[in-house]
C-alpha cells in the first residue's frame, strides 16, 4: 500500500519534472543521472546478476553511437529507427566479444581484461576506417525537430531519457523475478554449481551479455543524438567504460534500484565537488577520487547495501523496543 | 564550474540566482540610473583546464584574466558607466559532454557571453548548447570549419580556421620554396590521429599536389605516442625534402627529438599548427631540436607594444606565452569592444554589436575585425621559425622579424 | 552511391599506401626497427615488472599505477630541477621512497578500504589514481617538463641502428631490475612468504605468514620498480599529470603475455610487445599498428590466459 504510494509518487514528480524545474542546468543534470543509471543498469545485467565484470562497456556505447549516427548521417535514416539498430548493434557485439569470450571460459578479472582490449580494437579501427569519419568524427546536423530526435527544450531528451531508464528498472524487475534472473544469479555465485544443476551457463552468459550491450548500444545512440559530435576518444575510449561501471558499483551490484541511486551520487558528487572546491584546477577532481575511496571504504555493498542495513538496524531497535 | 569574482566567491545561492543578476545588469544600460558602481558584467571563461588538454586551458585561461584585469584597471566598460568585467570560471574537463554542461551553468549565473572553449570537439558541443539561450560565444581556436558552418548566429570565432590555415601555410611555403630556386618537390606529412591533425592533413593531401609538390608519404600517428623512432626511420628511407608535422605538443617534442637525434636531414621542418614549433617553452627546453624549425600558426604581430607589453607581463607570471595566451587575451578585448560599441550588456544587442565589429585594437596581425557567418574573415596565421634561439616572424616580409634560412643548415652533431 | 564509390575509392588509396610500405620490406628498415622495439619494450617491461608481481600476488586490477609511475617521473624531474641530480643517480632515492609509498598506501588505504572484494579493490585503486593525478595537476600544473641531460642526444652505433644512449642504458637496466627481482622471490625469506602468499593466502596464514604486511611489502616493492622505471624513462621522455595512461593498457598487457607474477614473462613481454608495436608502425601506420598490441592481448587471454610462463589460471 505504502509502498504503492510511495512509487506513484514519484513517478509523478519525474514526469513533472521539466514543469517544475526551470533550470535547463538542473535539467540536463537529471538527463546524465537518467542515461548513465540506464546504462548502468545495462552493465548491471551482466556485471551485477550474471557476475560477469566488463572494463569495456565503451565498445558497446560506441557502437550503438556510430551505427545510429553514421545510418542519420550517411544513409539519412531516421534516428528513431536508428535507435532500434544501435540495440542491434551492442546486442551483436555483445554476441562477438560473449561468444569468444565464454566459450573459450574466460572469467574474473581476464573477462574484463578482454573487453577492455575490444574496445581499444574498435577505437581503433573508428579511428582508421573511412565511414565513420575516422579522427575527425562525426557531425550530426543540427535540425531541430522531434522526429528528428532533436528537441528545442531539454525536456524532449529528458522524457526520452525517463523513458529508456523506466524500460531498465522493468528489465531488472523481470530479472528479480525470471527464471533467467535466477539463473544468471546461480552463475554468479558458483558457476560450476550451477552447470551441475542443469543450467546453460555459456548461453546463459551469452544472453546476458547480449541483451547488457543492446542497452548500452542505445545509451549510446541517445548520447549521440543529445551531443550532436562523437569521435572515436569519445565514443570507445576508457573514460566511457570507467563511468558506467561506477554506477552500479556504487549503487549496488545486482540490485534493481542499485544503478540510479549509484548515478544520481556519482553525478551529485561530482557536481558538489566543483561546487565546493573552488575554480583551482585539478583540486574538484581530488575531492571527486576521495568522496569515491570513503565511500567504498564505508560502503562495501553499495547504496543499497547501507539501506539494508540501516533496515536491519531498525528492525533491531524495534524488536529491543518491543522486549 | 565554481564562480568567483577578483574579490570574492559568489555562493551558491547567489549563482543560482544569477539569472536574476543578469537581467538587472541588462537594464543598467539605461543612463538615468548610472551612478554609483553599475553590476558587473559576468562573461563565462571556459576552457579545458583539467584532463588531457589542461594544458592549453589553462594558458588560455590566463589569457582571459589578464584581458579582464587589465580591462577592469582601465576603468571597465566605459558605455556601461564604468561596469566591471567579472570572470566566472568553467572547466570543460577535456570533454564535450562536461563543457556542454558548464554552458547551461554559465547560462544560469547570467553571462553576458561565453569566451572558450580551445577544442573543436569541445567548442562544437558548447556553442550549440549556448545557441539555445542566445549566448554569445566568443571562440579562441577550435580550428575545425564545422565550428562556424552550422548556421549558428551566436558564434563567433576570431581565430582562422584550418582551411585558411592550411591555404596560407602553402602560399607562404611556395614564396620561400621559390625564394631559394625551388629545392623541395617531396613531402612527408606526419600528423595527430584526431579531428585537427586528421583534418590538416586531408586538407593538405587535396592542396599540396596543385602546387607542385609530391606527397611521398602521410603517416597518422595516435594520441599518445610514444616512440618515435619508426617514424623516423621512414622518414629517412623516403628522404622528403620536407617534412611537414601537425601534431600536440607532446608528441611534437618527442618528434623534433627523435628527427635531431638520427641526425635527419631535410631541406625544412615546416609544421602546420605544430604544437611545439612556435612555442618558447620548446624552444628554451630543446634549442638543438627546435633550431631552424618552421610553423604556419597563430602568431603575435611583432610590431604591436600591446603585443610585446603582453608577453613581458605573461612571463613575469611565468608562463609560456602561447598562442592560447594572446588569442584568448584578444577574444576577452574583442567581447569588451563588443560592450562599448553596444552600450549595453543584453545577450542580443552584444551579438549584433559582435557581426558587425570592425575592432583594430588586437596584437594579431589581422586587421580590423569583420565577421561573415561567424567566421573572422581578416584572421589568419603567420610563418615563424626558430632563429637565434628565438621565435622569428619570416612571413608575411610585412612585418618578418628575421629572415628565413631555408634550406636549413646541416644542423651540428 | 556516390559515397560507397567514395569509400571504395579512400579504401584503395589505403591499401595502395600499405602496398608501398610493405615494398620497403628492407632489412636496412626491420632491422633498426626491431632494435627500437626491443629497447623501447624494456621500459614496457620496467613499467610491468612492478605490476606483475602486484598482480601475482594480491589478484588486483591496480588502476593507480599509471599515476604512481607520473609521480616517480615528477620526483625524477624534481631532484633533477632543484638540486641537479642525475636522473641515473635519482634511483638511489626514489626507489625507497617509492617502495615506503607503495606499503603505506596499499596497508592504510587499498587494503583497508577494499574489504577482500575485486571490485571494491579496483574502485579504490581507481579513486586514488585519480587523487593522485589531480594533486599533481594542481601542484605541478599542467605544464609538459623534461629533462635535457648530456647525454639526451648521445647516439650508439649498433651497426644495425643508431640507439639514444639512454635507451641503452634502460635496456640493460630491465634486465638486471628483473633478474635482482626474481632472485629477492626465488631465493629469500620474503620472497617465500610472497610467493606461499600469492599461491593459498589461507594457508599462508595458517603457517603464521602476516598476509597483510606481505601484500603491503608486495606493493611496496612493484612501486619501488615504478621509481627505477621512472629514472630511466624519463631521459627519453617527458612528464605531465596525465602521463600516467600512456603506459597503462601497455603494462597490462605485458603482464597478462608474461603471466601473472611471472618477471621473465614480464621481461620477455616487453620485448615481444615492444617489437609488436614497432613493426605494426611501420607496416600498418602508426594510428592503425597500435592494433597489434590489443590483438595480441585478445589472443593470449583467449589461448593462453596464464601467460607465456604463467602456471595455473
Amino acid at each position: 500500500m505504502l509502498r504503492a504510494a510511495v512509487t506513484g509518487a514519484v513517478m509523478a514528480a519525474a514526469l513533472a519534472a521539466p514543469f517544475l524545474i526551470a533550470s535547463d542546468f538542473w535539467l540536463g543534470f537529471l538527463i546524465t543521472v537518467l542515461l548513465f543509471a540506464y546504462m548502468g543498469m545495462a552493465w548491471n545485467v551482466l556485471g551485477g546478476y550474471a557476475g560477469q565484470f566488463s572494463f569495456g562497456h565503451a565498445v558497446f556505447f560506441g557502437a550503438g553511437a556510430y551505427t545510429s549516427s553514421i545510418l542519420h548521417v550517411t544513409f539519412g535514416l531516421n534516428p528513431w529507427i536508428g535507435l532500434a539498430f544501435a540495440a542491434l548493434a551492442g546486442g551483436g557485439v555483445g554476441a562477438l566479444i560473449g561468444f569468444l569470450s565464454f566459450r573459450f571460459g574466460l572469467r574474473g578479472s581476464y573477462f574484463a581484461l578482454i573487453t577492455l582490449a575490444f574496445a581499444e580494437v574498435f577505437r581503433i579501427l573508428a579511428n582508421w576506417v573511412e565511414f565513420t569519419g575516422g579522427g575527425v568524427g562525426l557531425y550530426i546536423p543540427l535540425k531541430v525537430h522531434p522526429a528528428n530526435l532533436q528537441f528545442g527544450t531539454k525536456a524532449g531528451y529528458y522524457y526520452v531519457a525517463l523513458a529508456l531508464t523506466l524500460a531498465s528498472l522493468a528489465i531488472a524487475a523481470w530479472l528479480e523475478r525470471s527464471r533467467f534472473g535466477a539463473w544468471l544469479k546461480a552463475i554468479r555465485e558458483n558457476e560450476d554449481a550451477a552447470r551441475a544443476l542443469g543450467i546453460d551457463a555459456f548461453v546463459c552468459k551469452l544472453k546476458a551479455i547480449m541483451l547488457s550491450g543492446a542497452m548500452t548500444g542505445v545509451g549510446g545512440a541517445f548520447y549521440a543524438q543529445y551531443y550532436l559530435y562523437i569521435d572515436p576518444g569519445i565514443a570507445f575510449g576508457p573514460a566511457v567504460s570507467v563511468e558506467i561501471l561506477l554506477v552500479p558499483i556504487i549503487g549496488g551490484l545486482g540490485t534493481a534500484l542499485g544503478p540510479l541511486l549509484g548515478s544520481a551520487v556519482l553525478q551529485g558528487a561530482g557536481e558538489l565537488a566543483r561546487r565546493v572546491m573552488g575554480d583551482v584546477p585539478g583540486l574538484n577532481l581530488v575531492f571527486y577520487g576521495l568522496l569515491l575511496v570513503v565511500m567504498v571504504r564505508f560502503l562495501p555493498d553499495g547504496l543499497i547495501g547501507l539501506a539494508a542495513r540501516l533496515r536491519t538496524l531498525r528492525r533491531r531497535a524495534k524488536v529491543l523496543a518491543d522486549a | 564550474m565554481t564562480i568567483r569574482t577578483n574579490t570574492s566567491q559568489i555562493s551558491r545561492r547567489a549563482a543560482l540566482g544569477g539569472a536574476a543578476a543578469g537581467a538587472v545588469v541588462g537594464t543598467l544600460g539605461c543612463p538615468a540610473i548610472l551612478q554609483a558602481q553599475p553590476a558587473a558584467i559576468k562573461v563565462g571563461v571556459l576552457h579545458p583546464v583539467t584532463g588531457a588538454l589542461s594544458y592549453s586551458g589553462t594558458q588560455s585561461r590566463a589569457g582571459a584574466l589578464m584581458a579582464i584585469e587589465e580591462i577592469n584597471a582601465a576603468g571597465g566598460i566605459k558605455a556601461l558607466g564604468g561596469a566591471k568585467l567579472e570572470p566566472l570560471l568553467a572547466d570543460a574537463q577535456s570533454k564535450p559532454d562536461v563543457g556542454a554542461a558548464e554552458v547551461e551553468k554559465l547560462n544560469e549565473a547570467g553571462v553576458a557571453a561565453i569566451v572558450g572553449a580551445y577544442a573543436s570537439g569541445i567548442t562544437l558541443a558548447t556553442t550549440q548548447a549556448a545557441a539555445r539561450h542566445g549566448v554569445p560565444c566568443v571562440v579562441d581556436v577550435a580550428v575545425v570549419d564545422q565550428v562556424v558552418t552550422r548556421g549558428l548566429t551566436n558564434v563567433f570565432r576570431f581565430g582562422p580556421g584550418i582551411k585558411t590555415i592550411v591555404d596560407t601555410a602553402m602560399d607562404n611555403l611556395v614564396k620561400i620554396n621559390d625564394q631559394a630556386g625551388k629545392p623541395a618537390k617531396t613531402v612527408m606529412i606526419v600528423h595527430e590521429e584526431s579531428a585537427f591533425g586528421s583534418g590538416m592533413a586531408k586538407t593538405l593531401n587535396e592542396e599540396l599536389p596543385k602546387r607542385g609538390f609530391e606527397i611521398v608519404e602521410t603517416i597518422k600517428h595516435a594520441n599518445p605516442t610514444r616512440d618515435f623512432s619508426n617514424i623516423v626511420l621512414r622518414v629517412q628511407a623516403r628522404k622528403p625534402d620536407l617534412i611537414i608535422p601537425s601534431n600536440y605538443y607532446d608528441e611534437y617534442v618527442l618528434l623534433a627529438r627523435a628527427l635531431r637525434q638520427q641526425k635527419v636531414s631535410a631541406k625544412a621542418i615546416y609544421s602546420i599548427l605544430g604544437g611545439g614549433a612556435s612555442s618558447y617553452k620548446f624552444v628554451k627546453e630543446f634549442p638543438d631540436a627546435a633550431a631552424y624549425v618552421m610553423d604556419c600558426n597563430h602568431w603575435f604581430d611583432p610590431r604591436k607594444t600591446e603585443a610585446l607589453k603582453l608577453k613581458e607581463k605573461t612571463e613575469k607570471q611565468n608562463l609560456f606565452y602561447t598562442y592560447e595566451v594572446f588569442l584568448n587575451w584578444c577574444c576577452v578585448k574583442l567581447f569588451a569592444d563588443a560592450l562599448e560599441r553596444a552600450a549595453s550588456a543584453k545577450r542580443e544587442a552584444i551579438m549584433a554589436a559582435l557581426a558587425g565589429s570592425t575592432w583594430d585594437k588586437h596584437i594579431m596581425p589581422y586587421g580590423p575585425t569583420k565577421f561573415v557567418n561567424g567566421q573572422n574573415t581578416g584572421a589568419r596565421p603567420v610563418t615563424t621559425q626558430v632563429l637565434d634561439r628565438d621565435i622569428k616572424v619570416i612571413f608575411p616580409l610585412e612585418f618578418a622579424s628575421g629572415n628565413v634560412i631555408y634550406p636549413m643548415m646541416v644542423r651540428k652533431a | 552511391m556516390e559515397s560507397c564509390a567514395k569509400t571504395a575509392a579512400g579504401l584503395g588509396y589505403r591499401l595502395a599506401t600499405i602496398g608501398v610500405i610493405t615494398s620497403m620490406f628492407d632489412l636496412a628498415i626491420i632491422l633498426p626497427a626491431i632494435v627500437n622495439g626491443l629497447t623501447f619494450g624494456a621500459i614496457y617491461a620496467l613499467v610491468a615488472l612492478g605490476l606483475t608481481l602486484i598482480y601475482g600476488v594480491l589478484h588486483i586490477i591496480n588502476f593507480a599505477h599509471g599515476s604512481l609511475l607520473m609521480l616517480a617521473l615528477y620526483g625524477v624531474f624534481f631532484l633533477n630541477r632543484i638540486w641537479g641530480i642525475d636522473p641515473y643517480l635519482a634511483i638511489v632515492v626514489l626507489a625507497p621512497a617509492f617502495f615506503a609509498l607503495g606499503y603505506v598506501l596499499q596497508w592504510s588505504i587499498i587494503g583497508r578500504a577494499g574489504h577482500g572484494k575485486d571490485q571494491n579493490v579496483l574502485l579504490v585503486t581507481l579513486g586514488v589514481s585519480i587523487v593522485i593525478e589531480n594533486l599533481a595537476l594542481y601542484f605541478f600544473s599542467a605544464d609538459t617538463r623534461a629533462v635535457d641531460t648530456a647525454y639526451t642526444f648521445v647516439m650508439v652505433d649498433l651497426g644495425v641502428a643508431l640507439v639514444p644512449l639512454p635507451r641503452l642504458i634502460a635496456f640493460v637496466a630491465s634486465l638486471v631490475v628483473a633478474l635482482g627481482l626474481w632472485v629477492v622471490i626465488q631465493h629469500s625469506d620474503l620472497g617465500r612468504a610472497i610467493r606461499a602468499v600469492a599461491k593459498e593466502r589461507q594457508g599462508a596464514q595458517l603457517v603464521g605468514i602476516d598476509v597483510d604486511h606481505i601484500f603491503a611489502m608486495s606493493f611496496g616493492i612493484g612501486t619501488a620498480c615504478l621509481g627505477a622505471a621512472a629514472c630511466l624513462l624519463l631521459p627519453t621522455f617527458y612528464v605531465s599529470p596525465t602521463v600516467g595512461h600512456v603506459f597503462v593498457l601497455v603494462a597490462f598487457t605485458v603482464v597478462v603475455l608474461g603471466g601473472m607474477g611471472s618477471f621473465p614473462g614480464a621481461l620477455l613481454g616487453g620485448f615481444i610487445i615492444g617489437v609488436t608495436e614497432s613493426l605494426g608502425g611501420l607496416f600498418l601506420g602508426e594510428s592503425l599498428g597500435q592494433i597489434g598490441i590489443s590483438l595480441i592481448f585478445i589472443a593470449v587471454l583467449l589461448f593462453r590466459p596464464t601467460g607465456l610462463f604463467g602456471g595455473r589460471a
